[in-house]
C-alpha cells in the first residue's frame, strides 16, 4: 500500500504545483492590461488624486513580484479582493459595507455545484447503461442510431441544444420552467425543478462522449480469451458484459467520466447564461463584459482549480482501479 | 409529478408488451429460432422502437407539432439529398472520386454535401445574399415566412431582425464571417502549433522541455475560460490601439488551440524523427528546414489532416460560444452566434407564432449542421484509416 500512497501524494503535489503556475499565468495575463487598475476602477472622469489614493490602496505602486505574492497570500486566506463594481459604487456614493469577491462567489459556487451534481446524477448512470447496451447490441440498428445521435449532440453548440430543449419542454409543452431563478431558502423539490432543464442540456452534451468511450472500452475487451471462455461456458451476453467485461473496462470509463465532469466546467458557462442560472459561470461572463478584473481573476482561478482537481482525480482513480499500477513490480 | 407517473406507466406497459410479443412470436412461428433465442432486452428494444415510431407518426399528424414536422421534413430532405449526391458522385467524376463515393456511408456523403454547400455560400456570399449584411432596411422585426397575413413580407423571406436587417442575408454572410474566421484561426493554430511541435521533436533538448512544459501549463486552464480571460484584456487593448477585437480573438484562440496541435505534432514527429531515413538525411548534412518540410511533414500529414477537421470544429464552436456570450465577433459583421443571442427571445413565441421562433433556431442550427457534417467526415476518415475494424 505504501507505493500507492506515494504515487497519490506525488500526483497531489504535482497538481498543487500546476495550480501555482496557473495562478502565475492568470496574474501575468491580467497585468498585461494597459494603464492600470486604478484607472479601470474609476473610469474616465477620475481626478489625479483619486487615482493616486486607489493605487496606494491596491498596492499598485509596488513591484509586480511583491504584488503577486500579496495576491497569492490573499487567495490562500480566502481573500479574493473587492470587485471593481463595488469599489466604484462606494467611491461614487460613499459609505456602506463592500461585498468581497469571495462573498459574491460563495453562494453562486454552491449553485453551480448543485447544477453539476444533478447533471452527473443523470448523465453517469444513463451513459454507462447506454454504453453497455450499445456494446451488447453492437452493429445493430440501436447501435447505429445511438452513434448518429451522440455524434450529433457532441458536435452541436450547447446553446443550440439548450434552445431546442426550451422550445419543446418549456414553450410548446410547458413542463419545465425556462428560466432558473433560484434564490436562497428555496425548497429542494422546487430547486430541482428549476435546475432540471439546464441539467438536461448539459447531460446531452456530456452523455454522448461518455457513452462512446464506455462502448469502445467494452468492445476492446470482448476479443480477449477470458471473455470467450465466459461465452463458451454458456452464460448470457448481458452477464458476460456486466460481470466480466465491465469491471476490467472500469479504469478507462472512470477516467472519461472525470474528464467529462471537467468538461462540464466549460459547458456550464454557456448554459448558465442561456437559462439565467445564478451560478459562477454567469457571474464570470458578466464580469468579463464590464471588465471587472478581480472577479474575472477569481472565477478563472476557481475554474482552473476545479479543472485541475478533476483531471487529478481521473489520474488517481485510474491508478487505483488498475491492480497492475496498484502493485508495481 | 403526473408526467413522471405517465412515463412509468408507459414503461411498464412496454415491458409487458415486449414479453407478450415474444410469447406470441414463439407460438405463431412454431418456436422459430429468431423468437426462441430472443433475449428480453432485444424484445423490449423492438417493442420500444415500434412504439416510438407509432408515437412519431401520431405526433406528425397533430395540429400543434409544427417544429416536429419541420425537423422530420428537414431530416428526410437531407437524407434524400445525401443519397442523391452519393449516387451522382458514383457516376460523375474521375475514377478515383467514383471509387471513393462507392465505399462512402450515407453520413459521410451528407457531410461532404453540407461542407460543399457552406463553402459555396461563404465564397459567393456577396452574389447570393439579396441585401448587405449591415444594411438597415425599412421595417424591423418582420416575421419570417413571407406571409403578409402573419406579419411577414415576401421581400424578406426569413424576416428582419430587431433593427431591420434582412435575416436571410445575414445568415448567408454569417457563413462567410463565422466559417471564414474559424478557418483562418484553425490554419493559424496549425502553423503555430505544428511548427513548434516539429521543432521541439527535431531539436529536442531544452527547447523541447521548455515548450512542452509551457504547453502543459496553458492546457491546465479550460480553453473557453482562458479565452474569456484574455478577451477581457484584449477588449481594453483594442479600444486603446484601434485594432478590431475580432483580430485579437483570432490570435487568442489560435494561441490556445495551437497547444493542442503542438501535442499531436510533437508526438507524431517524435515517432518519425527516430526513423533511419531521418538519420541518413542528418548524416547527409541536410538543414533543419529540409528535415522538417521534406522529411517529417509529408509523413505526418495524414494524422494532422484528421486533427484539422476536429480542431476546426472546436475552434468554430469556441468562436460561436464567445460570440453568443457577446465577446466574440463584433458587429457590424454578421455572425451566427451573435444572431442567436439577439433573436433568442423570439423562442418564447413558439406556441402561437412558430415562424417567429424559427429565426434564432436557424442560426444555431447552421452552426450545429456544419460541425455535425465535419464530424461525420472525420469519423468516416478515421474509420477508413483504421482498416474498417471495430
Amino acid at each position: 500500500m505504501g507505493s500507492v500512497t506515494r504515487i497519490v501524494v506525488q500526483r497531489l503535489l504535482l497538481g498543487i504545483l500546476t495550480l501555482l503556475v496557473v495562478s502565475i499565468v492568470i496574474f501575468t495575463a491580467v497585468n498585461l492590461l494597459p494603464g492600470d487598475f486604478a484607472q479601470a476602477v474609476l473610469g474616465q472622469g477620475a481626478t489625479e488624486e483619486a487615482i493616486r489614493s486607489i493605487r496606494r490602496d491596491l498596492g499598485l505602486d509596488q513591484n509586480i513580484v511583491l504584488r503577486y505574492l500579496d495576491w497569492l497570500g490573499g487567495v490562500v486566506r480566502g481573500d479574493l479582493g473587492v470587485s471593481f463594481a463595488q469599489m466604484n459604487f462606494q467611491s461614487n456614493m460613499g459609505g456602506g459595507e463592500m461585498k468581497t469577491v469571495a462573498a459574491q462567489i460563495a453562494p453562486r459556487f454552491g449553485n453551480t455545484m448543485f447544477l453539476a451534481g444533478v447533471t452527473a446524477m443523470i448523465a453517469v448512470p444513463l451513459s454507462i447503461t447506454l454504453g453497455v447496451l450499445a456494446a451488447l447490441y453492437r452493429n445493430s440498428a440501436f447501435d447505429k442510431g445511438a452513434n448518429l445521435f451522440t455524434l450529433s449532440s457532441i458536435s452541436s453548440p450547447e446553446f443550440f441544444l439548450a434552445y431546442v430543449l426550451i422550445l419543446f419542454l418549456a414553450v410548446i409543452y410547458p413542463v419545465l420552467p425556462s428560466l432558473s431563478n433560484i434564490y436562497e431558502g428555496m425548497g429542494f423539490g422546487e430547486r430541482l425543478e428549476k435546475t432540471l432543464l439546464p441539467a438536461l442540456t448539459l447531460t446531452l452534451v456530456v452523455t454522448a462522449h461518455m457513452m462512446r468511450m464506455t462502448r469502445a472500452a467494452i468492445i476492446q475487451l470482448l476479443s480477449s480469451p477470458y471473455i470467450e471462455m465466459a461465452r463458451l461456458k454458456g452464460i448470457s451476453p448481458m452477464r458476460v458484459i456486466v460481470r466480466h467485461a465491465l469491471p476490467n473496462a472500469l479504469a478507462p470509463i472512470i477516467n472519461v467520466i472525470a474528464l467529462n465532469l471537467a468538461y462540464l466546467i466549460t459547458g456550464v458557462v454557456v448554459v448558465e447564461v442561456v437559462f439565467v442560472y445564478p451560478g459562477i459561470g454567469q457571474l464570470f461572463v458578466d464580469a468579463v463584459k464590464i471588465r471587472d478584473i478581480p472577479v474575472v481573476q477569481a472565477a478563472c482561478l476557481i475554474f482552473a482549480g476545479a479543472y485541475i482537481l478533476l483531471n487529478l482525480t481521473a489520474d488517481i482513480m485510474s491508478i487505483l482501479s488498475n491492480p497492475r499500477l496498484r502493485h508495481p513490480k | 409529478m403526473t408526467a413522471l407517473l405517465y412515463v412509468l406507466g408507459a414503461l411498464a406497459a412496454l415491458l409487458l408488451a415486449a414479453w407478450a410479443m415474444r410469447l406470441a412470436g414463439r407460438a405463431l412461428s412454431g418456436n422459430h429460432p429468431r423468437f426462441r433465442d430472443m433475449g428480453f432486452g432485444e424484445a423490449f428494444g423492438w417493442v420500444f422502437a415500434a412504439a416510438a415510431l407509432v408515437f412519431a407518426v401520431w405526433l406528425y399528424g397533430r395540429e400543434g407539432a409544427v417544429f416536429f414536422r419541420w425537423a422530420v421534413q428537414g431530416f428526410v430532405i437531407f437524407a434524400l439529398a445525401a443519397w442523391l449526391f452519393r449516387l451522382a458522385g458514383r457516376h460523375i467524376g474521375t475514377g478515383g472520386s467514383r471509387k471513393l463515393f462507392r465505399a462512402m456511408p450515407l453520413t459521410a456523403s451528407f457531410g461532404v454535401l453540407v461542407v460543399l454547400i457552406y463553402a459555396i455560400l461563404a465564397i459567393f456570399a456577396g452574389f447570393i445574399a439579396p441585401y448587405g449584411q449591415a444594411e438597415i432596411l425599412g421595417a424591423a422585426n418582420v416575421v419570417p415566412g413571407g406571409d403578409p397575413a402573419l406579419g411577414g413580407n415576401p421581400a424578406y423571406p426569413l424576416g428582419t431582425d430587431q433593427i431591420g436587417r434582412d435575416i436571410l442575408s445575414r445568415l448567408i454572410y454569417g457563413a462567410q464571417n463565422t466559417v471564414g474566421i474559424a478557418f483562418a484561426t484553425t490554419c493559424l493554430a496549425f502553423v503555430l502549433g505544428g511548427s513548434m511541435g516539429f521543432l521541439a521533436a527535431t531539436i529536442g533538448g531544452w527547447l523541447d522541455q521548455l515548450l512542452s512544459r509551457a504547453v502543459d501549463v496553458l492546457m491546465a486552464i479550460p480553453a473557453l475560460i482562458f479565452a474569456l480571460l484574455l478577451m477581457t484584456i484584449a477588449s481594453v487593448w483594442s479600444a486603446r490601439l484601434g485594432v478590431p477585437l475580432t483580430l485579437f480573438m483570432v490570435l487568442i484562440i489560435a494561441l490556445i488551440d495551437s497547444t493542442r496541435v503542438f501535442r499531436l505534432a510533437r508526438a507524431v514527429a517524435g515517432n518519425i524523427v527516430v526513423m533511419d531515413y531521418i538519420e541518413a538525411a542528418k548524416l547527409r548534412g541536410e538543414g533543419l528546414g529540409y528535415l522538417i518540410f521534406r522529411e517529417i511533414l509529408p509523413n505526418a500529414l495524414a494524422p494532422l489532416l484528421a486533427e484539422f477537421g476536429l480542431r476546426f470544429c472546436f475552434v468554430f464552436l469556441t468562436i460561436a460560444s464567445l460570440s453568443f456570450l457577446g465577446v466574440g465577433i463584433q458587429p457590424p459583421l454578421a455572425d451566427w452566434g451573435t444572431m442567436v443571442r439577439d433573436l433568442a427571445q423570439f423562442i418564447n413565441y413558439a406556441a402561437f407564432a412558430p415562424q417567429a421562433a424559427a429565426a434564432p433556431l436557424l442560426a444555431a442550427g447552421a452552426i450545429a449542421l456544419l460541425t455535425v457534417a465535419v464530424n461525420f467526415i472525420v469519423d468516416w476518415m478515421l474509420h477508413r484509416s483504421s482498416g474498417l475494424k471495430e
